[in-house]
């Protein structure tokens, strides 16, 4: 017995809802970022299960893509936090308020 | 067994880009083989070199493209119309008066010059791919190559706290909307069965969707990404931040480069991909640039620093592009690509003049900075003044016969309410940039001996960059004939 599509659609779109959640809502900057990741990988597995339904290669592949792309921006994003955790010992977004918005 | 066969791959459609790319690496090659950090003279003129070839490259591209029916390459990856050549024209231009601008900036602020380089031709790329890009994955793909660029250029001024500080909400903010523009792709390709934008056409217009409803949340979903890239509002809320905190240059660089690419592939997306999804978006994207016209007209005017106005400026003209696309026609495409060129070079100049003027830290944009500017450098106040005002639309300059032809656009698909939304907010607007110019003529207070700085005013490749943007806003303004012409062209080779 296989598993419905909707069930795999259905987990991918709580996991990118509990990932959009954590961005909007926790203030603690690698926190933020590990949320951006979640929404990601829900999308990655949106695409797989799609892919499998479809019976196509295309989102598979596009998964691939995804996941380089996703790590090139965890080492950009990990060597700003770095820069600002060096300058101020914290990581709050909350904290970076000089202008304002 | 299963032969792996080659798509066949056009070089010279990807010349542009190849010639960016192959210029950042080169600069990256050189300066991490000597022992010496290479002079910033010497990547300035690399810069130039792969980005004069980007542009030499496109114009015989453009030759080619004009006169033949639009294709596309590597397995209908990467579309080459006249649409994607304009795109890439566009982008090499503002790549070459950036670089103009950065030069003089770099030394003075003692940045690594290598580094902005190497990261601007790897931006420039990314929205030149986005330009062409003829399938959601390598959209995608050119997003991030821009993006990725970019969080690193905005966070390059290391001893500004205010820089470090907008590159960690533009990469946040960044990110969600890369991660919200995935899971849209994951949704269309679930409704359609492709990320290819003629297939997902094809697989419209020749049936109703088998799924509407995943369709219709991808469809959202994208939309979201992309107005988060283009700053409309209500996805705008990191602009005035980045703009403000991003190293001036850098802000010029980002205002037009990631404003062409973001537009160039939401257009092509809607345009070539959803059309008969028209019914959906078209309402949507109605409301979102009422929304942009006013909301940035209207937050212009209550701003004390100029970097900020000018963020809020360039939410007001995301707006305006959004009319073109609401028209949807080849009027509002050429229309469109004629607002891009022209507003990518007035914005680099208008940031390049506030490069030249900036405080030795670069910290200070305040409108009151600028009071006076005209007793201490006429031509320079003049030249600004000339750069504001095509932003602001007046007649004889570019911005008036893009703002024209966007609201002509717009009346002709019958799009009324929102073309006297964008009249009204054009009048908002200018009262805010005319603001800007009076504060230049005004009085000075107190002594301008902070607007004296090492001879960065006179700096003779920041000059050529402000007399070339200032020469085009009026030639093409009092002639708009020559690059009328090549829009149209233009509109008319899009992939279908």
């Amino acid at each position: 017995m296989s598993i419905p599509l909707s069930w795999f659609i259905v987990l991918a779109v709580v996991l990118f809802g509990i990932g959009a959640f954590g961005v909007l809502v926790r203030r603690n900057v690698l926190i933020m970022f590990m949320c951006v990741e979640l929404m990601l990988n829900a999308a990655n597995l949106a695409l797989v299960a799609f892919s499998r339904s479809l019976h196509d290669v295309g989102g598979e592949a596009t998964v691939f893509f995804v996941l380089v792309v996703a790590a090139a921006e965890v080492v950009v994003g990990l060597g700003i936090v770095v820069a600002i955790f060096r300058r101020r010992q914290s990581a709050i977004a909350d904290d970076l308020a000089e202008m304002g918005g | 067994m299963n032969v792996l066969t080659m798509p066949s791959i056009s070089y010279s459609a990807l010349a542009p880009i190849l010639f960016l790319l192959l210029g950042g690496v080169a600069i990256m090659a050189i300066s991490a083989l000597r022992r010496r950090p290479l002079s910033s003279t010497a990547t300035t003129t690399l810069t130039l070199i792969a980005s004069v070839s980007a542009l030499v490259a496109s114009l015989i591209e453009w030759a080619h493209v004009s006169t033949s029916p639009a294709t596309s390459t590597i397995a209908g990856a990467l579309a080459v119309d006249g649409f994607s050549v304009t795109i890439a024209i566009t982008v090499s231009c503002a790549t070459i008066l950036a670089t103009l601008f950065a030069h003089h900036y770099l030394e003075r602020m003692a940045i690594a010059s290598a580094e902005y380089h190497v990261l601007a031709l790897t931006a420039a790329a990314g929205a030149v791919v986005m330009g062409a890009a003829n399938d959601l994955v390598v959209v995608f793909l050119g997003l991030e190559l821009l993006s990725i660029a970019l969080y690193v250029l905005v966070a390059l001024n290391r001893k500004s706290q205010a820089s470090e500080e907008a590159a960690l909400k533009y990469f946040i903010l960044g990110g969600f909307a890369s991660a919200i523009f995935v899971f849209g792709i994951a949704f269309t390709y679930g409704a359609t069965g492709s990320t290819n934008l003629q297939t997902i056409g094809n697989t419209l217009s020749a049936s109703v969707a088998e799924k509407p409803s995943i369709l219709l949340i991808g469809l959202a979903l994208l939309l979201v990404g992309f107005c988060f890239k283009i700053a409309a509002v209500p996805f705008h809320l990191w602009t005035p931040d980045v703009y403000q905190g991003a190293p001036t240059p850098v802000t010029g660089f980002m205002a037009a480069v990631a404003k062409v690419g973001g537009f160039a592939a939401l257009i092509r997306v809607l345009l070539a991909g959803l059309p008969t999804a028209r019914s959906s978006w078209e309402p949507v994207l109605t409301a979102m640039a009422m929304a942009t016209l006013l909301g940035g007209a209207l937050l212009m005017v209550v701003q004390k620093d100029a970097k900020r106005m000018l963020a809020y400026s360039s939410i007001n003209h995301a707006g305006f592009l959004m009319l073109g696309i609401v028209a949807s026609s080849s009027a509002g495409l050429s229309a469109d690509l004629f607002y891009l060129f022209t507003y990518s070079v007035a914005t680099l100049g208008t940031f390049g003049i506030l490069t030249m003027v900036a405080t030795a830290s670069d910290d200070d944009a305040g409108l009151s900075r600028l009071r006076g500017l005209a007793t201490k450098h006429p031509v320079l106040a003049g030249s600004l003044t000339v750069l504001i005002l095509t932003q602001a639309g007046v007649p004889l300059t570019t911005g008036f016969i893009a703002k024209f032809g966007v609201i002509e656009a717009a009346i002709g698909s019958s799009a009324v309410p929102l073309s006297i939304v964008a009249m009204v907010s054009a009048a908002i607007a200018t009262f805010a940039y005319l603001r800007f110019v009076l504060n230049l003529y005004a009085a000075p207070e107190g002594d301008l001996q902070s607007l004296d700085l090492d001879g960065s005013t006179t700096s003779p490749t920041a000059v050529v960059g402000v007399a070339i943007t200032v020469a085009v806003s009026i030639f093409f303004g009092v002639v708009p004939s020559l690059l009328l012409g090549l829009t149209s062209t233009a509109s008319n080779h899009l992939l279908p």
